[in-house]
């Protein structure tokens, strides 16, 4: 028996697999590396961040090669997870509700499942900045794609990707801020268990499925 | 070229003024005049391109077609594109048009470029790669509205016609004005090309071209390539000049205020969160809690147990 499945009397719920965590991680090491070189392209006052990857010509290799990683590892964890986040009509609550998400009157709140409407949004909002990245980073992949397309197109998705990763890191931000506020989160990833109180407080739902 | 270090009125990725002590040209800096309807398709221009900057281009294969090489390549700066237009008269009209960078006033590759001091643009109009600092991205190549930049497939850097800014800098004119067998390339102060290209065009007028004129767009600020036209109202007609090029609206809005903004708020939703939480505090889940939900679960074990 792994050991996160027995965990039945210590007090712990079993939030993420091995597998999940890992899948999870290799996004999140795609994501800052990817970040960092793009941030270097995107101004001039973040250009210096291309020292980190060896410089401006490895900064142009590396960047679309990291990039299809996550793509690839986002659709695993995208397809898994997928039906944990089907928004419904107790999400529009919640986020009617956003003022009390973030004075922390979480008792206010409709009985949150597995994912609150927030995670659920940045899912989809992640499910659609990963499949524009991926297409319009195609396009201006210069070495292998850009000369099948129109200058047109190219020019399009540069722009689309710029965006578009802007939008991602701005999710990002909020992701990450979301796991450091909301204390015995991050165990969840780093050990793949949370405590009985914390799902309760901030998952009831999942909470009493996941005790039954 | 490292020359011309104070000569710089512009650098790609550089958001500081760069070293600009001396003043800028009262003529309009430098500018190549390729009057068309002189050029006779010999291409001297283009071997003589080759020799001054030590390039050579592959060989290649016979399409039918008098343009050789196919296109401008990293080895190929400068080339001469033949059109066989059929005039309203029904007669035949061989259009020959030297290809190359225009050097643009507004220079839409220099916008585009995310590498410092890869592209300058020199106070006398000049825009220049500097190969050593180009990280081969090819954005260049989505910024030109004329489509010069070719990138080699084997050092991967963006090239093109330097309007020879090496020999421009010890006052020489370009390796193509040169040698032009039939004086159809001319160099000079812009201004001087201006008037030199009025004479032309007034020549041209009397003798039936109507619609002969100089192609200097302003959509791009003007350019320090310029031509003499017969028919200057369809510069399209010379093998797809464009008729109005200008930085497409697309890289203004990819290169433009757009960047430090999306920067700026990257900057604000980290602020917010680090102020939230010195305002509200973290969200911990207290010992009562945590007791509370350990009773729960024990009482819906001990209930299902039961059952």
């Amino acid at each position: 028996m792994k050991p996160e499945e027995n965990v039945a009397d210590t007090n712990l719920i079993v939030r993420y697999t091995a597998n999940d965590r890992t899948n999870h991680w290799i996004i999140a090491i795609t994501f800052v590396l990817l970040a960092l070189s793009g941030l270097a392209l995107f101004h001039p006052s973040t250009f210096w961040l291309t020292a980190i990857f060896g410089g401006g010509q490895w900064t142009r290799i590396l960047h679309p090669f990291v990039g299809v990683v996550m793509f690839v590892s986002f659709l695993i964890l995208a397809l898994r997870f997928w039906h944990h986040n089907v928004l419904d009509s107790s999400d529009l609550q919640w986020l009617k509700q956003i003022d009390d998400v973030l004075a922390k009157r979480e008792d206010k709140l409709p009985e949150i499942g597995r994912y609150n409407a927030g995670q659920k949004l940045l899912f989809f909002v992640m499910v659609a900045c990963m499949i524009l990245l991926l297409l319009s980073g195609i396009v201006i992949w210069r070495r292998y794609f850009s000369f099948y397309f129109p200058i047109t197109l190219i020019r399009l998705a540069a722009v689309i990707h710029a965006a578009t990763a802007f939008v991602l890191i701005v999710g990002i931000i909020v992701h990450i801020y979301a796991a450091l506020w909301v204390k015995g989160s991050i165990r969840a990833m780093t050990r793949g268990t949370v405590t009985l109180g914390w799902a309760r407080k901030h998952h009831p739902r999942w909470f009493r499925e996941s005790i039954k | 070229m490292p020359l011309q270090s104070l000569d710089i009125r512009r650098r790609s990725a550089t958001t500081v003024q760069p070293p600009s002590v001396r003043e800028p040209p009262v003529t309009e800096g430098v500018a190549k005049l390729i009057d068309v309807t002189k050029c006779i398709g010999c291409k001297a221009c283009q071997t003589a391109c080759m020799e001054w900057n030590d390039l050579r281009d592959e060989v290649g294969t016979n399409v039918g077609v008098y343009d050789n090489p196919r296109d401008l390549s990293e080895h190929s700066w400068t080339l001469m594109r033949f059109t066989e237009y059929e005039n309203p008269d029904g007669n035949l009209e061989w259009l020959i048009r030297k290809d190359g960078c225009m050097h643009c006033e507004d220079p839409g590759c220099l916008k585009a470029c995310p590498a410092p001091g890869a592209i300058v643009q020199y106070t006398n109009g000049i825009v220049d790669f500097h190969e050593e600092n180009c990280i081969g991205c090819g954005y260049c190549v989505t910024g030109c509205p004329f489509n010069i930049p070719r990138i080699s497939k084997r050092d991967h850097r963006a090239y093109k016609c330097t309007l020879c800014s090496d020999r421009v800098a010890v006052g020489q004119e370009p390796a193509c004005v040169k040698t032009c067998p039939t004086g159809a390339i001319v160099f000079g102060t812009k201004e001087d090309m201006k008037q030199h290209a009025a004479e032309r065009i007034e020549d041209l007028k009397e003798r039936g071209f109507k619609n002969a004129g100089l192609y200097d767009p302003p959509g791009v600020g003007g350019t320090h390539v310029m031509y003499v036209l017969h028919h200057a109202d369809k510069p399209s007609l010379y093998h797809g000049l464009p008729d109005d090029p200008h930085i497409s609206p697309l890289v203004s809005l990819w290169k433009g205020v757009t960047k430090p903004l999306a920067l700026g708020v990257m900057a604000l939703a980290a602020l917010s969160g680090f102020f939230h939480y010195m305002r509200v505090g973290p969200n911990e889940v207290s010992e009562e809690e945590e007791r509370d939900a350990r009773d729960e679960a024990r009482r819906v074990k001990e209930h299902s147990d039961e059952t």
